[in-house]
Parts: C-alpha cells; sequence; structure tokens
C-alpha cells in the first residue's frame, strides 16, 4: 500500500436512504418483501466513513442488501446521498457542477457485475471502449480515438482486430476484459469495481484478477473493490471494509480483517466460507449464524448484527457501538465486546 | 400444474427413445466400459448408474456435441459431487436423469441411465413419472423461478405430495407442515399459507427442498442449490442437507462449480469438461494429488482465503465451444501437458487406483506433481 500522506478519497458519515413511497429505485423493498410493513425509508447506506489511498485497494465484502452496491453508485455520483461528505484530493466532490464536474468523472470510473447486461449488443467493442471518448471530446484527438482503443483491448489481453466485433461474440471473461478496457480509457485514478468477477467461471475468474493486479501496478490506479466473495477480496484487497445492513461493521488491513478479526460479524463470516480442501473437515469451526439478515427498513435497536449475533449482551441491545480501535488488536470494530476469536487463524 | 415439483417433462422419454431407434454410434471412448465395469464391480449394485450418455443440441450455429459418453454411478447413501464450469454438461447430465430436457433441442444419441438395473431411457413416460419425485428428487439454484409466486407455499408443498397417490387434500396440506417443519421453517403452521416472494431466498430453497423430499425420495439431485445465497446462508442450506441425508438415508448428487463447497460434503467426485468425465476420485484424492491437468489448473486457480500470495495461477484460454469441439482430448489446447497424441487421440480413462481415474494421456505424470 503506498500510503501518501492526503487520501485521494475521503468519504464523511455517507447516507443513502431510499424512501418507501416514490422516489428512490424501490429496490430495497422487493428483496425481503416486507416493505409494506415497516414504514420508513430504506436505509441502505447508513453512515460510512473512509479514505482511499492512490495505488491501494479497498476491498468491500458484505451480503446481498447490505448497501455496498448503493454505496457504489453514491461514490460514482449516480445516486445522490441523503447525506454526508465526499471529497477527492479535499475537494467536495458533492458540490462539483459543470467543467469541474466532468473533470471529476474522468477521474473516477466504474466495472460492474454483469458483463452480459451492461454492454450494449447494439454497439461494437470499438465503439463501447470508445464511447467515453465521445463524451469526453477533449480526452482524445478524434483522429487518435481507434488507434487508442485498439491499444485498450491490448492493455486488457483482447486482439485489436476484434475491434468490429459484437459483444455477442465474446465469452464472458472477454466481455468483462471490455469493460475494463472502457472504464481504463479516459485515464481514471479510480476504479470501483463492483462485484466484477462473480459471473465468471473459476478458471476465467483468476484470469481478471490478475489482469485487474497488473493494471493497477501499471497505471497506479486505486480500486475499491466490492463482492461477496471473501476469498477473492482478501487476494486482491490492501485494505478491507467488511458492511452489514448499511454500515461498516470492522475496517482494517487485509492481514488485521482475515488473521485478527475482533467482529462476530467478520468471525461468522470467515467461518462459513468452504475451504477447498477436505481435510479441513476435521478443523473447521463454522459459527452458524441464524436466521436472515433484518430488513434495512426497520434495523434492530443499538448494534445492528444483534439479532444475529452468536454472543449478544444487554447493552447491544440498547446503545449502538462506534466503529472504533478496540483493545483486542488495532484496527476499528463497531463491537462493544470486541475480541479475537481463539484459534481463528487457521482459516 | 407446472412450474410445481420441478419443470414439467416437455416430451420426456418418449423422443429420446425414437431418437435412439436411429443410427447409434458409440462414443469414441477407448476402453470405457471395461474400465467403468471394473469399478462398478468392486462395489455393490449401484443405485444409480449413468453409461456413456451421448447427447446433442441442434441450435442455429450446428450440432452441439453436449455430452460425450459421460458415464458415472452413485451408491446408496453416498454423495457424489459433478464439478464442472459452465457449459461442462453438469447440469445437462442430472435433467437428462430426472427426464426434463426440452427436446428438441436436446437429443440423446446414446447410453443408457440405469436406476436399481432398469433403463429409464427406454421406459414410457408414464412408468417413467414413477420414478421422479418418489425415487429421485431434485432442487434447483434458482428457487424464485422454481416457485410459483401465485400458489401459497403450502399448496405447492402439498400437491408435491399428493403427486404420489393416495392422499387426500386435507392430509397433503398437513404433511406439507410437517415437511416445512422438517426444513427447519420457522413458524411452519403460520406461514404455510404465505407466497414464495415473502420468503428470503434461504428460505425458499428450504421450501424446494421440502417439495423434493414429498415423496421420501433414495437420490437427491442438488443443482448449485447454493449459488444464488450468501455465504453465511449457504451455510444453513448445506447444513440441513447433510443433516437430511443422514437421517432420511438419501443418496445425493451434488451438482456445482464450488471447489469449496465440494471439499466440505462430497465422498466422491467426478469432474466434467466440455461434455465429457476428465476425473473420477475419492474427495481427498482428487484436492491432494489431482489426475487430470485440468482439475490440478481449477485448484490453482481459486483464491485462498488463508493468505493473499501471489498472482493466481490460471488455465489460459477458454473452454471450447461445444460445436468445435477440439479433436483428441478437448483439453489439448489449454493444457501445459500437451504433446502430439493429445491432439490426435481421445485419452482413455488412466486408472489411478481403486475407483479412480483420469481421462489423461499423461495421468500418472500429474498425478505425481510433475510439471506439465
Amino acid at each position: 500500500m503506498v500510503a501518501a500522506a492526503e487520501p485521494l478519497i475521503r468519504v464523511e458519515n455517507l447516507v443513502k436512504h431510499f424512501g418507501t413511497t416514490g422516489g428512490g429505485t424501490g429496490r430495497g423493498r422487493s428483496r425481503h418483501g416486507r416493505a409494506g410493513r415497516h414504514p420508513g425509508a430504506i436505509r441502505a447506506v447508513d453512515g460510512v466513513s473512509f479514505e482511499l489511498y492512490r495505488g491501494e485497494t479497498l476491498g468491500v465484502v458484505g451480503e446481498s442488501g447490505c448497501g455496498k452496491s448503493t454505496l457504489a453508485k453514491l461514490l460514482m455520483l449516480a445516486e445522490r446521498p441523503t447525506a454526508g461528505r465526499a471529497y477527492l484530493e479535499g475537494r467536495d466532490m458533492l458540490k462539483m457542477s459543470g467543467a469541474e464536474l466532468r473533470r471529476l468523472r474522468r477521474r473516477v470510473q466504474m466495472v460492474m457485475q454483469d458483463p452480459y447486461t451492461s454492454l450494449n449488443p447494439r454497439m461494437t467493442v470499438g465503439d463501447i471502449v470508445g464511447e467515453p471518448y465521445e463524451i469526453h471530446p477533449d480526452a482524445a484527438p478524434r483522429g487518435d480515438r481507434r488507434r487508442l482503443v485498439q491499444q485498450l483491448l491490448e492493455y486488457v489481453g483482447l486482439n485489436p482486430e476484434h475491434i468490429n466485433r459484437y459483444p455477442h461474440q465474446f465469452s464472458g471473461g472477454q466481455r468483462q476484459r471490455v469493460g475494463i478496457a472502457r472504464a481504463l480509457a479516459l485515464r481514471p485514478e479510480v476504479i470501483i469495481c463492483d462485484e466484477p468477477v462473480s459471473a465468471l467461471d473459476v478458471s476465467i475468474q483468476a484470469q481478471v484478477i490478475n489482469l485487474l493486479e497488473r493494471l493497477q501496478a501499471e497505471f497506479g490506479l486505486s480500486y475499491i473493490f466490492i463482492a461477496h466473495d471473501l476469498s477473492v477480496v482478501r487476494h486482491i484487497s490492501d485494505r478491507v471494509a467488511v458492511m452489514y445492513l448499511g454500515k461498516f461493521v470492522e475496517v482494517g488491513t487485509e492481514a488485521q480483517i482475515y488473521a485478527r478479526p475482533t467482529h462476530p460479524y467478520t468471525q461468522a463470516l470467515l467461518s462459513a466460507v468452504p475451504v477447498p480442501d477436505p481435510d479441513a473437515r476435521a478443523w473447521r469451526d463454522i459459527i452458524r449464524l441464524e436466521g436472515d439478515v433484518p430488513s434495512p427498513a426497520d434495523p434492530p435497536s443499538g448494534c445492528r448484527f444483534r439479532t444475529r449475533c452468536w454472543r449478544p449482551r444487554e447493552r447491544c441491545a440498547t446503545e449502538e457501538p462506534p466503529l472504533a480501535m478496540r483493545a483486542a488488536d488495532p484496527h476499528p470494530s463497531a463491537c462493544h465486546f470486541a475480541e479475537l476469536r481463539h484459534g481463528a487463524s487457521r482459516w | 400444474m407446472t412450474g410445481l415439483y420441478s419443470p414439467p417433462p416437455k416430451t420426456g422419454s418418449g423422443s429420446a427413445q425414437a431418437a435412439m431407434t436411429g443410427p447409434y454410434s458409440p462414443p469414441p471412448q477407448t476402453g470405457s466400459g471395461s474400465a467403468q465395469a471394473a469399478m462398478t464391480a468392486m462395489v455393490a449394485a449401484p443405485l444409480l448408474d449413468v453409461r456413456d450418455l451421448a447427447l446433442q443440441f441442434h441450435t442455429r450455429d450446428g450440432v452441439a456435441t453436449v455430452l460425450n459418453g459421460v458415464s458415472y454411478h452413485l451408491d446408496p447413501a453416498e454423495v457424489l459431487a459433478v464439478l464442472g464450469e459452465s457449459g461442462s454438461g453438469k447440469s445437462v447430465t442430472a435433467h437428462a436423469i430426472m427426464g426434463i430436457l426440452d427436446t428438441p433441442p436436446a437429443r440423446i444419441t446414446g447410453g443408457e441411465i440405469l436406476y436399481q438395473g432398469q433403463d429409464l431411457l427406454r421406459m414410457p413416460e408414464s412408468a417413467r413419472r414413477r420414478f421422479r419425485g418418489r425415487e429421485i428428487g431434485m432442487i434447483f439454484q434458482d428457487a424464485l423461478s422454481a416457485l410459483n409466486p401465485v400458489f401459497s407455499v403450502g399448496f405447492q408443498i402439498a400437491e408435491a405430495v399428493r403427486l404420489g397417490e393416495g392422499t387426500s387434500r386435507a392430509d397433503a396440506r398437513k404433511r406439507a407442515v410437517e415437511l416445512m417443519d422438517l426444513v427447519r421453517i420457522p413458524g411452519a403452521r403460520q406461514r404455510v399459507g404465505e407466497y414464495p416472494h415473502q420468503f428470503s431466498g434461504g428460505m425458499r430453497q428450504r421450501i424446494m427442498i421440502a417439495m423434493a423430499l414429498a415423496q421420501r425420495p433414495k437420490v437427491l439431485i442438488a443443482d448449485e442449490p447454493t449459488t444464488a445465497l450468501d455465504v453465511t446462508v449457504q451455510a444453513q442450506i448445506m447444513d440441513l442437507l447433510a443433516e437430511l441425508r443422514r437421517d432420511l438415508g438419501m443418496a445425493m448428487i451434488l451438482i456445482t462449480h464450488d471447489l469449496g463447497v465440494v471439499a466440505d460434503v462430497a465422498d466422491r467426485i467426478v469432474v466434467m469438461y466440455a461434455g465429457r468425465i476428465v476425473e473420477q476420485a475419492d474427495v481427498y484424492q482428487l484436492y491432494r494429488t489431482p489426475g487430470h491437468p485440468y482439475t490440478r489448473g481449477l485448484l490453482a486457480s481459486v483464491p485462498r482465503l488463508n493468505g493473499k500470495g501471489a498472482p493466481l495461477a490460471t488455465i489460459p484460454g477458454l473452454p471450447p465451444s461445444l460445436t468445435k469441439i477440439p479433436t483428441g482430448c478437448p483439453f489439448h489446447p489449454r493444457c501445459p501437458y500437451a504433446r502430439d497424441v493429445c491432439r490426435s487421440t481421445v485419452p482413455p480413462r488412466v486408472p489411478l487406483g481403486i475407483g479412480r481415474y483420469s481421462a489423461c494421456h499423461f495421468a500418472r505424470e500429474v498425478a505425481d506433481g510433475r510439471r506439465g
């Protein structure tokens, strides 16, 4: 991790609530189908703060509905936050407009999950990868664009001669490469990757992960890498944030989160990941969480995780634990009773 | 009622049979029969025995060879994992066993599927129906689309019960509640009248399991049962399946691409690639000393939870298009061990111990851990 003095992106207390009647995308409603019983907003992102440094990868892990994709949309300015601040090199991203906003959008790009639906089937790969130049004409002179697009295709391991082909002529892994080439076109500094490999087969997934790492080294990119697969996130991340019901519950270096987690949710998540080694049956000690994630329209009082927690106490119901340094290990954890799990380093 | 127990059979074995009256050429799998026979002779009669199954899809781009001589067996009470990536044929094989293939485009061109010695493929649909659900049950990846949104879950489970003979509506309803209890849906009695959308993903998968168990099958086929679920819910469902299997003495075929899930629950594994079985082994052997370069490549390319590590090993290239499967060994264009013989000759099943083989010309080198 190259920890420069000033973070590239700093986010303070970001909040996004979706109204349950009108407004918002309504997405939070259908998932549990219970929104009707819980009047009130869907609190998709409910107070998230972090810093992203130049050249580093911040992994964000969490289960479906925890708000990680909404967080990505907020950072892309595709959704307007309900509250909070976001700074790029100290400048408030949310107050930008006009030329400054356009420059911002060039610096922060995105790779999406589904390579089958995120590419327009009627456009050639050349048009898809070159489209950012249509939107930001000053990024590249018209005469250079075809050459640049071919160069981009080469960077991501595609044949530059395939510039006139259509998305359906490519496999899933190759389409994801097209999406990555498009994200690179404007030479961004930050790429937000929302589940970029979860739709891919194992052997192809490894190729795309390696590509992302190579590009990061080559261009000094910073990644925000959002995924539900904890093994993939560990592999690619310098720091990791664990998200539950709209909040970060634990943040630390990759080693802190995976070898010395102190939050019971992180511990349970890690213990539940199937280990690709049958010998692990002898020593695995899975923490079994009961039930499902509560509705984000009506999160539990106090600690949001307490209804599924495997070691809750009275205080958890009344007092919300802040994401703060804990005695158990020097990294932030949002648990009153943060502690290392005995023998946990075995995974 | 459609979409109730499992996708309804479109035409089923009728057309499959018709297809097989045509010229049947055995798949070019040298020595396959004898190796398999020797292996299955070691154990008591298998419950289910898929032999040399060959299947094509007729598509606009030509004939896709989806299965090319697939053979595997399932013993009573064991968990067999069928491991493979998209397009390897792992689900299609299961659909052929259940008799729920869409025909067309699918066409079975050879082989047999023996259930306790009876060939399911040569049975009229009326006879086959008695096996579906009662002998072999199946659950699917996407529980939401497999359930009917306009009927209550209790109604749908009861209907699965009533497919068996002589159960009254009232008894079926009672049994639905019992089944919901069995799969540990909290408050079954209160929730029996609710609709699929009122349940979470994990609970919907439990409902699917309840339906599959309604007639107490001896075999449960689970096709990617936890792929759509979060990791904590996945653990709950895998626990439930393991428990039910033990308590009810079922055998299970677990179809998955997830090397972690397989390592956790399987007794035995078959690995599929481009419509063939490339390796069969006991779970411990397969992870310790993979005998096929593809298996080896897969194991090396999985990111591990216990370390950050160097760049991931990758398998170069892409799986072949099933309309243009390479000559010889279908894996040769991506294989570090490939030599001339791999391009020209389909590899035989090289035995690597009891019940274990690898369809690779250099199987012993691979299993010994020598580099390609």
